[in-house]
This record gives C-alpha cells, structure tokens and sequence, in this order.
C-alpha cells in the first residue's frame, strides 16, 4: 500500500514538470497554432545556464531567478530574429523552423558545456522523513514550485491588462490591431513567458534525470502527451493532463509495463487522444451564432 | 478649417489586384460621412486603408496629420476606432473583457468607468450578459458590442464597415437611433460604409457614391437623396 501511494505521489511531482512543459507548448500553440518543438532543448538550455551559474558559485535561488529573467530573453528574441520573418508562411515552414531551431539550440548546448551528465543541485532538501517517508523534500519541493508557477500564470493571464492584452492578440490579431494592441510585442512576451516557464521545469527536473544536453527529449514527450490529453487549446486542461500524464506513467511503469517502457505510454496516450478525442478531455469548443 | 480626416488620390488593393483608383473624401468633426456603393465598389478597403490595415498610395491626414503608412495599432492610438466588416469582436472572450479591450489604450482610469456606465445606459443588453462569452450573444448583439468596443477607445473618428449587415430591421432601427446618438454626444466624427443607402443618407450630411474603386457621385446627403437620378441609377430606391 505504501508503494502505491509512493508511486502516486511521485508520480505528481514528475508530473507536475510535465505540466509546466506542457503550459509553455500551450501557450505557444494559442498564440501562433504552432507547436514548438525546440520547447525542451530551450529548457535545457536553461538549465545548463542556471547549472554554469550555481558552479561559478553564485547562490541558488539567485541563478534560479537570473536564469529565468535570461531564458525570457531568449525566448524573446528567437521569437523576434527567427520566427518574425515566417509569420505568414505555411505550417510546413513552421515546422521546419522548430526542427532546426531545435537540432541547433540542442547541438549548441552540448558543444559549449559538453555532453557529459552532471549533477544538479536541489534546493529542497530535509534531515528527516516527510510524510512517513513517502515523499522526497525534492519532489515536494517541486510539487509546490509547480503550483506556484501555474497560480502566477493563471492569475496573470485572467486578471491583468498584459494578460488580457496577450490573449486578446492570441484569439484575434486583426482586432487586437484596431484597438491599439502591439500585436508583435505581445507575441514575443509570449515566447519569453514560454521560456521562462520551461526553465523552472528543466531547473526542477535536472536533480532527479541529471543534467545532459538531451535531458528533456522523453519529458517533451510526456508533456505533448499531458497537453493533448488536457486539451491542446485549454491552459488549464493542459496542467492537469500534464499531472494526469505523470501518474500514469509511474504508475504504468511500477506495476504494467515496467520502467523500459514507460515512454510507450506516452505514445500511446498520444495516439489514442488523436483517435478517439482530438480536442482532449477539456479542448473548449468555442460556440458562435452568426 | 481642415477636415478632421481627409483623403486625397487613395489608391490600395490586395496584392497585384487594385481596389481603389485615386479617392478623395473628408470626414468632418462632429459629421457623418457615408460611403455608398454596390458590393466590390471598395468601400471596406477603403476602411481598411484608412486604419492602415493594407498598403496604400496617395495622403490620408488625420487631424492635419499624416498617417498614411503608420501601423495599425498606431493609428487607433491616435483615436481611430474601426468596427470590421464582421464586426471584429473577440468571440472567446466575454462581454465585459471586450469592453475592457475596447478602453485598453486609455490611462484615464476613471473616464474608462464612466463610459463603460454610459455604454450599459446606451445598449442595456450588453450589461445583462456581462460575463457571457461574445460567441454566445446574438447578432444584434454582437453588433452593439462591436460598436461599444469602438466607442470605448474614446474615438475622434468612428469607421462603422455595414452596421446593419445582417439585421433585422427593427435591430437595425435601434442601431441607427444609437449612432445619432454617438453623433450627438460624442462629437466623433463618423465614416460610415452602408448598403443601406435610404438609412445613411438620413444620417449622414456628406455622402460619396463609389463604383468599382472611383467616387463617380459627391455631394451633401440632403441634395443626394432628393436627386431622383441618382437615387434610381446608383441607390436603387
């Protein structure tokens, strides 16, 4: 019984990264109904960047912070220099974009901090045993950091001007032109929003995968896996198919299929979500009378 | 005294196909100007050329001003508000977050209260559905919640693309009633693009006639609509 509950509870806390990757694509998706695929390597990115800072000795939570102000400038700025110039291509060129931009940003890791795995540190560590044992500080840790991110989120995109600003832009770009919306900026801060959101994830899971320049290929996955489960349209919907994702997979992995195949679990929840329910389980269908 | 907008040798069109031929046309502070037509005459582009949401050749000034070239949102900064062919409203978004979208380049905080205030007085529907989804709303609806969104920015100039498409009659009553009222109270100016040609003319006080992208008749809306060879060979009526 305490195995299962294990199970369960870590299966929230891996979750909980799946759902932040998850929020980011999604994000991305309502702004311009792509899908970035370079989401993972720009995590990594990240990572490495906050990894380079903790070992320059820089405290924690400061390269935690500094590391997130950055990636938004990345993100920013890909949106900017790379993907400015495509607006208005076909999806095809799109996807070629994301394919490059996710071999280069992949490639571009390894070659400046190397491709051997590292150890990345927790903040989130206890002398004694949470809850019986049954949970890591670290997974406890995260779990909340999680939490935390997506309240934020939530809040900023239903109660600020920003907010409304962004969403406005991501529903209708035309109309949000004609009432004075700065349809690009609002675009870029979406990518840097997306950024950011995916270097807490990567900087929250490096501890438990180790930290290499492929360390967020199989979590891209489970996350695609948690957005269309969710809904590839509804943040919301994504988050909690992220958690949902995560259960799953641990569970799947602890008793059905064992650890070697846990990432088929992933596939298939892909595969069955397109078959039997493209839009997820919370993909809003927006009505309209005419 | 200039006119609040005026329009000289206005030439636009969608990639190699060109719409308009050299327009000339003033919109008045306080006035209603209509543009009449058939449809493919160009009087949506010729909206559209005005808030900058296509290329365009020849001057558009704006309170003495240049803005021919500037970017959209640029130019409903400067107080051009363009209610689209299709209305324009954020579908996914509610009632009230349309309003709040409609006032999102005004810092005078207050003032923004105070027209949401007038806008539940003038469409009284709207405040009833206030956390509804705009998808949701009816026609006539979604039509005074377009309109609304225009007013709320705190327009000098008004673009209305067909207020009436659409409509049923008595709505379309109740829509013209309103924008004698925006005319009386805001002192906007108005651009107007209408099929229905009878209504425009009763509100408007100038009036241009395009065809196939050339002015072809200008006047005052009164004389227009009293000249029976006009009214039978370019309105129809």
């Amino acid at each position: 019984m305490d195995g299962l509950a294990h199970q369960i509870i870590a299966g929230i806390a891996t979750g909980g990264i799946y759902a932040s990757v998850a929020l980011a694509l999604v994000m991305i998706y309502q702004a311009t109904h792509h899908i970035n695929f370079a989401q993972g390597e720009m995590a990594t990115l990240s990572t490495f960047i906050a990894w380079y800072l903790v070992t320059e000795g820089v405290p924690y939570w400061l390269a935690f912070f500094a590391t997130i102000g950055i990636s938004f400038v990345i993100g920013a700025l890909i949106e900017r220099i790379l993907l400015r110039p495509v607006q208005n291509a076909p999806p095809l060129t799109h996807v070629g974009v994301f394919i490059g931009l996710l071999l280069i940003i992949g490639n571009a890791t390894g070659w400046i901090f190397g491709y051997t795995t590292k150890v990345f540190p927790t903040p989130f560590v206890s002398d004694r045993p949470l809850m019986g044992g049954l949970v890591s500080a670290h997974e406890l840790g995260t779990t909340a950091v999680t939490l935390v991110v997506l309240m934020l989120i939530f809040v900023f995109f239903r109660y600020t001007k920003l907010g409304l600003g962004m969403r406005a832009a991501a529903y209708n770009p035309r109309s949000a032109r004609l009432v004075g919306i700065n349809v690009g900026m609002m675009l870029a801060l979406g990518w840097g929003l997306a950024a950011a959101v995916g270097a807490i994830a990567g900087m929250m899971v490096a501890p438990v995968v180790f930290l290499d320049p492929t360390m967020m290929l199989g979590i891209l996955l489970y996350a695609f896996a948690g957005a269309l489960l969710g809904g590839i349209d509804n943040p919301g919907g994504a988050v909690l198919g992220g958690f949902a994702v995560g259960v799953l997979e641990n569970l799947a992995g602890a008793y059905v299929v064992g650890t070697e195949l846990k990432l088929t679990v992933a596939l298939i929840i892909i595969i069955s979500v397109l078959l039997v329910r493209p839009a997820g389980l919370f993909g809003r269908v927006v009505l309209s009378r005419v | 005294m200039p006119a609040l907008l005026e329009v000289r040798g206005l030439k636009a069109g969608y990639g190699p196909t060109h719409v308009l031929h050299g327009l000339d046309f003033d919109v008045d502070a306080g006035g209603v100007t209509a543009l009449l037509g058939a449809n493919g005459a160009g009087k949506t582009t010729s909206l559209r050329a005005v808030s900058g949401m296509i290329r365009t050749e020849g001057e558009i000034r704006f309170q003495g001003e240049s803005i021919a070239g500037q970017a959209t949102e640029a130019i409903a900064q400067r107080g051009i508000a363009h209610v689209p062919d299709g209305r324009g409203t954020f579908m996914e978004l509610t009632v009230e977050e349309n309003f709040r979208l409609g006032a999102y380049v005004r810092t005078d905080k207050a003032d923004v209260q105070r027209d949401f205030e007038r806008m539940w007085e003038w469409f009284p529907r709207l405040r009833q559905r206030w956390r509804q989804q705009a998808g949701t709303l009816s026609g006539g609806e979604q039509q005074m919640l377009a309109i609304a969104r225009a007013l709320l920015l705190k327009p000098r100039l008004l673009l209305l693309d067909e207020p009436s498409f659409g409509l049923a009659p008595l709505i379309v009553q109740e829509i013209f009633a309103i924008m004698r009222r925006i005319r009386e109270e805001s002192g906007a100016g108005i651009l107007l693009v209408e099929q229905n040609a009878n209504l425009a003319l009763e509100l408007a006080d100038r009036a241009y006639l395009l065809e196939t992208g050339r002015i072809v008749v200008s006047g005052l809306a009164a004389e227009i609509r009293q000249d029976e060879s006009i009214r039978r060979s370019y309105l129809g009526y």
